[in-house]
């Protein structure tokens, strides 16, 4: 008898009689967070052996090795290292900035006294969208989600007695990542560092902002080549630097389900390496150095699956679309963060669990890196004390409960290995569509991906509003009280006023001479189709050029992108 | 044949805040709810907002906002709305708001303030007493 | 309602009234007949003049043409000449709900606080009396108020959406390669009502090749005793917008000269009138129907029905705004 036919007599001569007298629970709650229908209990027949299986679960040691493999070579399903966490476990890396630089410089300290492993820059919306602090599109958002750099002057305080040979340091910062990453060089020449020496990342990942997160300055044509620029420099001048993080957290926050996270996810890697490749530049030269970012949600085995779902479908992309031949660009290393919108305003303590739920999902997922949220960030930026208990998250999670003292522990799980091929199926599905309309950008301008997103995103809620999908605190077990159980932070006002100060008395003492001509060889160098930029900015900056002027200098040659919607 | 007027509402998004999940969302289930919504899509300054509600005659304005510049931005609207001559229109707002800074939006003129959990039959609710008070006839 | 004082604020051109002059006439109260009479009575008499008057731009094409795009475009080059311009965007209402999401001012949001543009979305099933008629009164108060080029867009995917192209005293297709627009703008009747067809995001690679299908497409038809035209445009960077506004003038020079604009005009009210006139009568019809659920239980009496009417329609008298029976 096969599986398949036992599992058949099990169904009729011992699941029948029990839902006889108890019927299982119905609706929304036995599929996945993405709508996954879920069996009962999976077994081997549910796996999809490929191509070679004899009988359903009758996996071939090839199917293993094509399928899962061993953690360290391709397809890394399992993982990207050989040891993973037994070796060493992942970068705690807690994201953090606000108000003034000063202020941040000292946050950035603590965390590193409490243990943290790396730093993680938040810039505020005026710096994610190239205007200085005084412009008049910045009124109330100076200094709010996250820290103000108007020039080099305030990256120097940001990372004042922070040796940047020694820290790996992550930005979050998009559109003029290359002005951010030109001034994070020079503070750390002026420190004394190399070049190579320096460790890090920037998220210059242009598209997922087209398609969810809104920092987005140029069209798409001149942002993929600056993205460009920053993968040949980077190759060239920063080896130990990831060169962008390909972000799904976003996509996924907007509404996006897990395989559309997945699938929209690698499109926009897909695009930045068909730019680079069409620049010039070999795949295995490059490809190493590219990262991704990707959200942990409640769901804790789909997540897990998404993890694996994705690894697997890169270290393929990687070798048969590019034929590259380097493990290290096959291999798909990823930062992890707790997922936002999960987080309920209503009784904030309860987030503490949940992110506990990410947290795990994302170690049991893989990851290279992770930050966890803090309860508070429902309603606010979180204290100093929710930060504190969100890294002591990890710290548990790393030294307690065991799950990193072997490599992909649910691996050859029946649920998650079937629920990974699902995964993988439905991204393949969307990856094939987008490829068939004319590749990921012009999907974007089309406005293919957003529709998606907001479609799952509406039914999402809807869910929650008909109660289908249930979420402790928020539409059920509720409590009549306030949210605010514990003291938030407050912003201070004055954080403004000096920001503008300090950026009058910069464009005073600066030479402005020097200025001019920094910023007129970078609007030479942007005119001209296939210069590089990173050196002229640099010099800009050096000069102390404001992050508002060099992206002026942008904008008259670039031009505006304006947001589309497909609603 | 007469007929009254259908309810018309601005969606906004002030400042530079890119995170519209919300408000699109609030835009759908409102226009479900029968209403006629109009979605201005994200980084709006508060004089662009002012004119589409005037040019597309809203009797309500919905602001949402999650990086923290509502103290500024939401009052700013009412303000310049007032200054049109067009303090008739209700402008409500949502995102993230802490409890604290809740009283002092609504001293400035914005009527209401939903907070993240909010389930749209409350918004829909708020919008029909605001109607029959006869605020947008 | 204040008509004469909303008229007022109208001929000023003040945004407010023209705003609630617009509701007003979607409403479809009594009192809108009264304000376009101010306003008629106010404007300028139509006289011998030779000009053309304000012009009116339809434009249409399946979503992701890059229609707002290619709008926001047009505004700036209409906006270069200093005259002042409107844009109606039609957007289709729920049919369960009656509600709609008007979301079409992204990307025209370019002119957000320029006074010399008026944007105002309007639901296709929002009027009473059909949208025809409410959309063709509306741009009647945008050209009360000053407006001397009006674009009204419509997306194209039903019968009242492109039927309100007939407004237009010239109809722009917008279209995009290698997305299936072909398919869809055949299946949406649009091969039929354009006198100018742009194929945007021409740098696409399939460009070419829809331009030859087009043009094949378009070979011995006339629209107004002129030849379509296919043109080629990149809205997102502003290639061939110029060329296009040019066109665009020149086709309404034409179009004046051989008379066919003057048919247009009149045309559009006679169908505005016709779709009125169904859209009221199919709803007294139905309420009456459904009132009397007897007589429908009973199966419909035709021949009763068809005398009854008959006697109505008979005795129905027809006159112009002057007040003199037509019959």
């Amino acid at each position: 008898m096969s599986i398949q036919d036992e599992r058949e007599r099990w169904d009729r001569e011992v699941v029948q009689p029990v839902l006889a007298k108890q019927q299982e629970r119905s609706g929304g709650d036995l599929q996945t967070s993405s709508g996954i229908p879920l069996e009962r209990v999976f077994g081997p027949d549910n796996l999809d052996t490929g191509e070679g299986a004899t009988a359903a679960g009758d996996a071939t040691a090839r199917d293993y090795m094509e399928k899962l493999g061993f953690p360290g070579e391709y397809p890394f399903t399992r993982g990207v290292q050989p040891t993973m966490y037994r070796g060493r476990h992942w970068t705690m890396r807690q994201y953090a900035g606000f108000g003034s630089a000063t202020e941040t410089n000292e946050r950035f300290r603590y965390l590193l006294d409490a243990g943290q492993t790396g730093l993680s820059v938040a810039f505020d919306l005026p710096t994610q969208i190239g205007y200085d602090s005084d412009h008049s599109l910045c009124l109330g958002e100076v200094g709010k989600v996250g820290v103000a750099v108007d020039s080099l002057a305030d990256m120097e305080l940001l990372f004042n007695a922070i040796p940047l040979d020694q820290v790996s340091t992550s930005m979050t910062i998009n559109a003029p990542a290359a002005i951010l990453l030109a001034m994070y060089i020079v503070v750390a020449e002026k420190q004394g560092a190399t070049r190579g020496a320096l460790r890090g990342t920037i998220q210059n990942d242009i598209l997922k902002e087209y398609i969810a997160r809104g920092t987005f300055m140029f069209p798409p044509a001149p942002s993929m080549r600056l993205i460009t620029n920053t993968f040949e420099f980077c190759t060239r001048e920063l080896p130990k630097w990831n060169s962008i993080s390909i972000s799904g957290y976003h996509i996924r926050e907007a509404g996006a389900t897990a395989p559309q996270e997945v699938a929209f996810t690698l499109a926009d890697a897909i695009a930045y390496v068909d730019a680079a490749v069409k620049a010039g530049l070999g795949v295995d030269a490059f490809a190493g150095r590219l990262s991704f970012f990707f959200s942990a949600g409640s769901d804790l085995l789909e997540e897990v699956a998404k993890f694996r779902a994705a690894r697997r479908m890169w270290a393929a992309i990687l070798r048969d679309r590019y034929g590259s031949r380097s493990a290290k660009s096959q291999a798909m290393r990823f930062h992890a963060q707790t997922s936002g919108a999960m987080l309920t305003a209503q009784q904030p303590d309860n987030n503490v669990v949940r992110v506990a739920l990410h947290a795990l999902a994302a170690v049991l997922g893989g990851a290279q890196s992770l930050h966890t949220n803090s309860r508070d960030e429902a309603l606010s930026l979180p204290t100093e004390e929710s930060v504190q208990i969100a890294l002591r998250t990890q710290q548990i999670i790393a030294l307690e409960s065991g799950v990193a003292n072997t490599v992909d522990p649910l691996g050859g799980s029946y649920a998650v290995e079937a629920l990974t091929d699902e995964v993988e199926r439905q991204a393949r599905e969307y990856l094939a569509k987008i490829e068939s309309d004319g590749g990921m950008v012009r999907a974007i301008e089309n406005g293919f991906p957003q529709r998606e997103i907001e479609d799952a995103a509406y039914r999402y809620q809807r869910e929650i509003e008909s109660k289908d999908r249930l979420v402790v605190g928020l539409n059920c077990h509720t409590r009549e009280s306030s949210n605010a159980c514990f003291d938030v932070m407050r912003h201070d006002p004055r954080v403004h006023d000096a920001q503008i100060e300090r950026l009058k008395k910069v464009r005073a003492e600066r030479d402005n001479a020097a200025v001019q001509r920094e910023l007129n060889r970078l609007r030479q160098a942007a005119n001209e189709d296939g210069a590089d930029m990173m050196e002229p900015i640099i010099e800009c900056v050096r000069q102390y050029g404001t992050l508002g002027e060099i992206s002026q200098v942008l904008r008259d040659v670039f031009g505006e992108h304006r947001q589309h919607i497909g609603m | 044949m007469s007929q009254k007027n259908k309810i018309r509402i601005l969606i906004a998004k002030p400042g530079l805040d890119g995170h519209d999940r919300g408000a699109k969302y609030v835009a759908r289930a409102l226009r479900d709810a029968g209403y006629e919504v109009i979605y201005t899509g994200i980084r709006q300054t508060p004089e662009a907002i002012v004119t589409i509600a005037l040019q597309e005659d809203v009797q309500f304005v919905g602001l949402s906002l999650l990086s923290g510049a509502h103290n500024e931005l939401f009052p700013r609207v009412v303000k310049l709305l007032r200054e049109a001559d067009a303090g008739d229109i209700v402008v409500f707002g949502g995102g993230i708001i802490p409890d604290y800074d809740i009283p002092g939006l609504k001293e400035a003129g914005v009527q209401a303030v939903f907070p993240p959990g909010t389930p749209i039959s409350a918004v829909v609710e708020f919008i029909e007493s605001c109607s029959v008070a006869g605020v947008s006839s | 309602m204040d008509t004469a004082g909303l008229a007022q604020g109208v001929l000023a051109g003040q945004v407010r009234s023209i705003a609630r002059a617009i509701s007003l006439v979607e409403s479809g109260r009594a009192e809108r007949d009264q304000l376009l009479d101010e306003l008629r009575r106010r404007d300028d008499p139509p006289g011998e003049e030779q000009s053309i008057g304000a012009a009116v731009i339809g434009i249409t094409g399946p979503p992701g043409a890059g229609k707002s795009t290619l709008i926001s475009r047009l505004i700036m080059s209409v906006r270069e000449t200093g005259e002042k311009v409107a844009v109606l965007a039609v957007d289709p209402s729920s049919p369960f709900t009656g509600g709609a999401l008007l979301g079409d001012r992204i990307r025209m949001d370019l002119h957000g606080t320029d006074p010399g543009v008026f944007i105002r979305s309007m639901a296709s099933r929002g009027g009473t009396g059909g949208i025809s008629a409410a959309a063709l009164e509306t741009v009647q108060v945008l050209v009360s108020a000053g407006y001397g080029t009006i674009i009204v867009e419509s997306v194209g995917v039903g019968q009242s959406e492109v039927g309100i192209l007939t407004l237009a005293d010239i109809v722009l297709v917008a279209l995009t390669p290698g997305s299936g627009d072909e398919i869809q703008a055949l299946k949406a009747g649009v091969m039929e009502i354009g006198d100018l067809y742009v194929v945007n995001k021409a740098d696409y690679p399939q460009a070419e090749a829809m331009v030859a299908s087009l043009n094949a497409a378009l070979e011995e038809t006339l629209r107004g005793g002129l030849a379509p035209l296919v043109l080629r445009t990149v809205a997102t960077e502003g290639t061939g917008v110029a060329e296009l506004y040019r066109a665009i003038g020149e086709r309404l020079d034409q179009l004046h000269r051989t008379g066919e604009l003057e048919r247009r005009r009149q045309q559009r009210v006679i169908d505005a009138l016709r779709e009125m006139a169904t859209d009221l009568f199919s709803r007294w019809i139905s309420e009456r129907l459904s009132a009397d659920g007897d007589a429908v239980s009973r199966g419909i009496p035709f021949a009763a029905m068809r005398q009854e009417l008959e006697q109505f329609l008979e005795q129905f008298t027809w006159r112009n705004h002057n007040g003199q029976r037509n019959d």
